[in-house]
Parts: structure tokens; C-alpha cells; sequence
């Protein structure tokens, strides 16, 4: 791409690059500034001078080295003028040599360096994901207030605080060593996980599909298992995202109300993105021992091959199961597996499983407990009770489509109701 | 380097310290060697007696015990030099412990009055 571009096309090229090079240029300009929000200010300043200087002189042919080069420069000037002002601050930790020139690969790294400073694990987790968002994806604190359904004081603050523990505490702006990294790639992954699950089941209010989490948490997917390949999980929680997002414009009906895989329009799923997440979950499960996001990978590649609910292969899914409690013994995870059983080996051995669970307690308050409770007593004809189970569900659901959802099973369990 | 406070939590015995198994003395006393061998610095510390020898003011309100309670009480505090938290994490690991835990802390300073 050459010489000078209209107008309107400057403006996409700068929103293009806000999303796709954002965290490269921030995590560079960190190294520099070694204080986040400074960092954060320069960048903030060269994506706006991107659109004067990109209307007249065109978009350049690497919008990300650019906008990197004119914040890497903003951030030389900030510490000039901090010098003059002998301010002592915290700083981001790191190795002295920042300011020297660096290879393209060690710049790479960078932004794995800012992914494991937000996803630390002496910040709160709510604190993690608000912070990814704000400063790997560069979505700005409104946006992030709303789709987490709090105040943007509130957002604010929790950013705030966390910044300032980075600083005060001294969390080191580095990858973790060898030791370290396995918990915390797996932190990362967690944080990944509950950004994309935040949009996907959207807890309260009526969208059920927040697109714009969604999409991010993919790119951070991709992101991070670009950047650490055949590390660990990445390869795993990647193609559990990308079998959810190949199904999510089926989740619902188009009243907006919750579908049950087996009620869901196979037809409909995107069947480029279930073969991409194939490939990398025989990938991962090749390359050793399988982390739990590999193995849900694994189950969620199974049923989208599936061609029909009926023809699932749910022995080969109950095993995934029994080894995904190995590796991660969840009591959620165990009422999943008790789903399988009632495919394998029938809706009473399942019910039994989903009892035992119920006696547990650590699932009380989880409404698809006592969902899966429901249908499976309806299987087994004993109506009455499942539709008490099925309220109970009603009763802790905060999502409109899946109150809608449970009102139907119910009417259609006990139409006297 | 910075400073770090690592306070020590350990569920309380009757007399406190001398109850504690001889290993687990013998590695308090090394510690400070072990810190330093990992690149860090224990700059000081002390070890407190049970709770059940506090006293605690509120205003002008004497009481008897901590002034928090807690199930794992307070029983010492060490200042560490570490480079970063993640150094100050893995070497407050070393800390050992019998039935608790550690609370990593950045000091705002650490000061000692010395001698006239």
C-alpha cells in the first residue's frame, strides 16, 4: 500500500490497527516507560496522530511498526521530562537494557510480558480480566464497565487498584521463568477463558452473544498460542474458543431464546472453524499429556463433528470426561460427565451420579444442576418432580432467554402448570 | 532491590515457639542463609510469643489478646530484600511452616533507631 489514501479508509486502517497492534505497541512502549499508565498515555497519543499523519501521507505499509516507532519516541520524551523532574515513582521491573534497539523477535515477546503481568496471580481475578482488557486488547474502561454490568466508577477504580498494586508491589513486567510458567500460562488461559464466557452466556440482560468479548477473547486465544505454540494448553483453550464460536449463531432461536444441542441446526455451524480446532486439539493431544482446556476441546470437537445429537460418540466422550476429572476435579465438570453417562448407560445411572452431586452441595446454587436434574427425572417419567427441579433452576437463572428456556421445559413437562 | 515484609501465620501451640518441632527451628535458623544463597537478603526479623501474652489498646480501652483474632495468629515477622515479587514469592516460600501460611507485604520504609 502507497501514497496518500481517502479519508474514510484512514479512519478503518487506525481502528484496524487499534485492535490487531494494539498490545504489541503498548507492551514495547512499557519496556520503556516501565509505568503502565504512561505507557498507556503515549500509545493513546500515537494512534491519534496516526490519523492526522496517515490522512496525509497515507497509510504506511506497517501500521504496527509505525505506530510502535512514534510511541517508542513519546515514550524517550516522557523520560526526559520525568528526569527533569527527578520524580521517583515505582517502575515496571525489568532488565536495564531497555532502551537499547532490539530484534523483531524480542519485541514479540513483549506483549507476553504485558499478558503475564495482567494475569498475575497476586491480582484478583476480576482484577486480571478488567486489566487484559484494558491493556492487551485496549478496549476502553466504559466498554469494559458495561459489559461486565457495573458502574464505570466502579471499573475504574478496580483498574486503578490494580495498576497501583503492579507498581507498589513490584509485579516484574517479565515471562515467568521455566518453573513458574506452568501455572501461569494456565492463569492466562483462566483469564482468556472467563473473558470469552462473559460474552457468550452474558449472565444478565437480554443479548446473549456479547460479540465484542467474544471476539477478543479469541484474539488473545490466537495471541497466545502464536506466541507460546505447543506450550501447555494454548493449543487447547484456542480450539475450545474456536468450537464455541462456530456455534453461536445457533445457540439461540431467533426470538432470542436458549437451544439445547440437540435442538440446535447443525447445519448452521461453521464447519472452517471446527476443522481448524480439530487440527490443533490432535496437535496438542499428540504433543504430551492434555491439560484440561485440550480435553473440554477434545469433548466440544466430538459433539461438533456429531452428525446429530443421537449420533454423538458418547463412549469416546464419557472417556474424555473420566480423564478431564483426572486433571481438573471440578464438580461441574462431573455433572457434565453424568450427561454422557445418561447417553451411555441411561437417564438412572445418571441420576444417580447427579444425586451424589446434589448431596455435595458445592453445587447448590448452580441452576444447570438442577437443569440436568430435570431432565433427566422427565426421562425417567417422573414428571412432578421434575418439573420442582426445574424451578428451582428458574429460580437462580438471571438471564432472560434462559428463564424463557426453563419456562417452556417446564410447561412442556407439566402442561397443567 | 526492594524491601518486603513476610509476616508469618502459624496456628498457635500452648507455649508458643519452644513447642515447635527442632526441624522446623533448625530451618528458621537457616533461612537466612538460604535467602541468601537465592540472590535476596533477610534484613531482619523477630519472632513473637503467643497471643495469649498480648495486650492490645484501643484508644484508652485496654485488652487482653491480639488486637485482631484470628485462627492462624501472627507469630513473627521478617524484612526481605528481593528484586521483585515474584523473587520475594519464591523466596518467602522458603519460609517454613507448620499449619499456615505467609503474607508478602512492599514496606513504605524500614528504619532502625540506632544507638545514641
Amino acid at each position: 500500500m502507497t501514497g496518500p489514501v481517502e479519508v474514510p479508509g484512514v479512519e478503518s486502517a487506525v481502528a484496524e490497527a487499534h485492535r490487531s497492534e494494539w498490545a504489541f505497541v503498548l507492551a514495547a512502549t512499557a519496556r520503556i516507560t516501565r509505568d503502565l499508565d504512561e505507557a498507556e498515555e503515549v500509545v493513546q497519543d500515537a494512534y491519534l496522530q496516526a490519523l492526522r499523519t496517515w490522512a496525509r501521507d497515507g497509510v504506511p505499509e506497517r501500521p504496527g511498526a509505525w505506530l510502535t516507532t512514534v510511541a517508542r519516541r513519546g515514550a524517550l520524551n516522557v523520560l526526559r521530562s520525568r528526569r527533569t523532574l527527578e520524580r521517583k515513582l515505582p517502575l515496571l521491573l525489568e532488565p536495564e537494557e531497555a532502551l537499547e534497539p532490539e530484534p523483531a523477535a524480542e519485541i514479540q515477546d513483549d506483549r507476553l510480558r504485558l499478558i503475564f503481568t495482567c494475569c498475575h496471580p497476586a491480582l484478583a481475578e476480576e482484577a486480571q480480566v478488567a486489566l487484559t482488557l484494558r491493556l492487551v486488547c485496549g478496549v476502553a474502561t466504559p466498554d469494559i464497565a458495561q459489559a461486565f454490568l457495573v458502574t464505570e466508577t466502579t471499573m475504574a477504580a478496580r483498574i486503578t487498584r490494580a495498576k497501583k498494586k503492579i507498581a507498589t508491589a513490584r509485579i516484574p513486567y517479565v515471562v515467568p521463568d521455566a518453573a513458574d510458567l506452568p501455572a501461569r500460562v494456565d492463569a492466562a488461559l483462566t483469564v482468556i477463558h472467563l473473558l470469552y464466557a462473559a460474552g457468550h452466556t452474558a449472565h444478565s440482560g437480554a443479548e446473549l452473544v456479547r460479540d465484542e468479548l467474544t471476539g477478543r477473547a479469541l484474539d488473545l486465544a490466537r495471541m497466545l498460542h502464536q506466541l507460546l505454540p505447543g506450550v501447555l494448553d494454548t493449543g487447547g483453550l484456542l480450539a475450545l474458543l474456536l468450537v464455541h464460536h462456530a456455534r453461536r449463531a445457533t445457540r439461540t432461536d431467533p426470538e432470542g431464546r436458549l437451544l439445547r444441542l440437540q435442538d440446535q441446526d447443525r447445519s448452521r455451524w461453521d464447519g472452517d472453524l471446527i476443522a481448524e480446532a480439530d487440527r490443533l486439539v490432535v496437535a496438542a493431544l499428540r504433543a504430551g499429556p492434555p491439560g484440561r482446556f485440550t480435553l473440554q476441546a477434545a469433548i466440544a470437537a466430538l459433539h461438533a463433528q456429531a452428525p446429530s445429537y443421537a449420533e454423538t460418540d458418547w463412549p469416546q466422550i464419557l472417556v474424555l470426561y473420566d480423564e478431564l476429572l483426572k486433571v481438573w476435579a471440578s464438580p461441574v465438570v462431573a455433572l457434565n460427565r453424568a450427561v454422557a453417562v445418561a447417553e451411555v448407560d441411561g437417564p438412572a445411572a445418571a441420576l444417580v451420579a447427579v444425586e451424589a452431586l446434589e448431596a455435595d452441595g458445592r453445587l447448590s446454587g448452580y441452576r444447570y444442576l438442577h437443569a440436568t436434574k430435570a431432565e433427566l427425572l422427565h426421562r425417567l417419567g417422573r414428571d412432578t418432580e421434575a418439573v420442582r427441579a426445574y424451578r428451582a433452576a428458574l429460580d437462580l437463572s438471571g438471564n432472560a432467554a434462559e428463564q424463557e428456556f426453563l419456562q417452556e421445559r417446564i410447561h412442556a413437562t407439566h402442561p397443567s402448570t | 532491590m526492594a524491601q518486603y515484609a513476610v509476616l508469618i501465620f502459624e496456628r498457635e501451640t500452648a507455649d508458643g515457639a519452644p513447642d515447635l518441632p527442632p526441624e522446623v527451628l533448625q530451618a528458621h535458623m537457616d533461612l537466612p542463609a538460604r535467602v541468601a544463597e537465592r540472590g535476596g537478603r533477610i534484613v531482619a526479623g523477630m519472632a513473637l510469643e503467643p497471643n495469649a501474652t498480648a495486650t492490645s489498646l484501643r484508644g484508652d480501652v485496654i485488652t487482653d489478646g491480639p488486637f485482631i483474632e484470628t485462627k492462624e495468629a501472627l507469630a513473627g515477622v521478617f524484612v526481605l530484600e528481593a528484586r521483585d515479587l515474584d523473587h520475594a514469592l519464591a523466596l518467602a516460600k522458603l519460609t517454613p511452616i507448620v499449619s499456615g501460611g505467609v503474607e508478602v507485604r512492599p514496606l513504605v520504609g524500614f528504619h532502625v533507631t540506632p544507638d545514641e
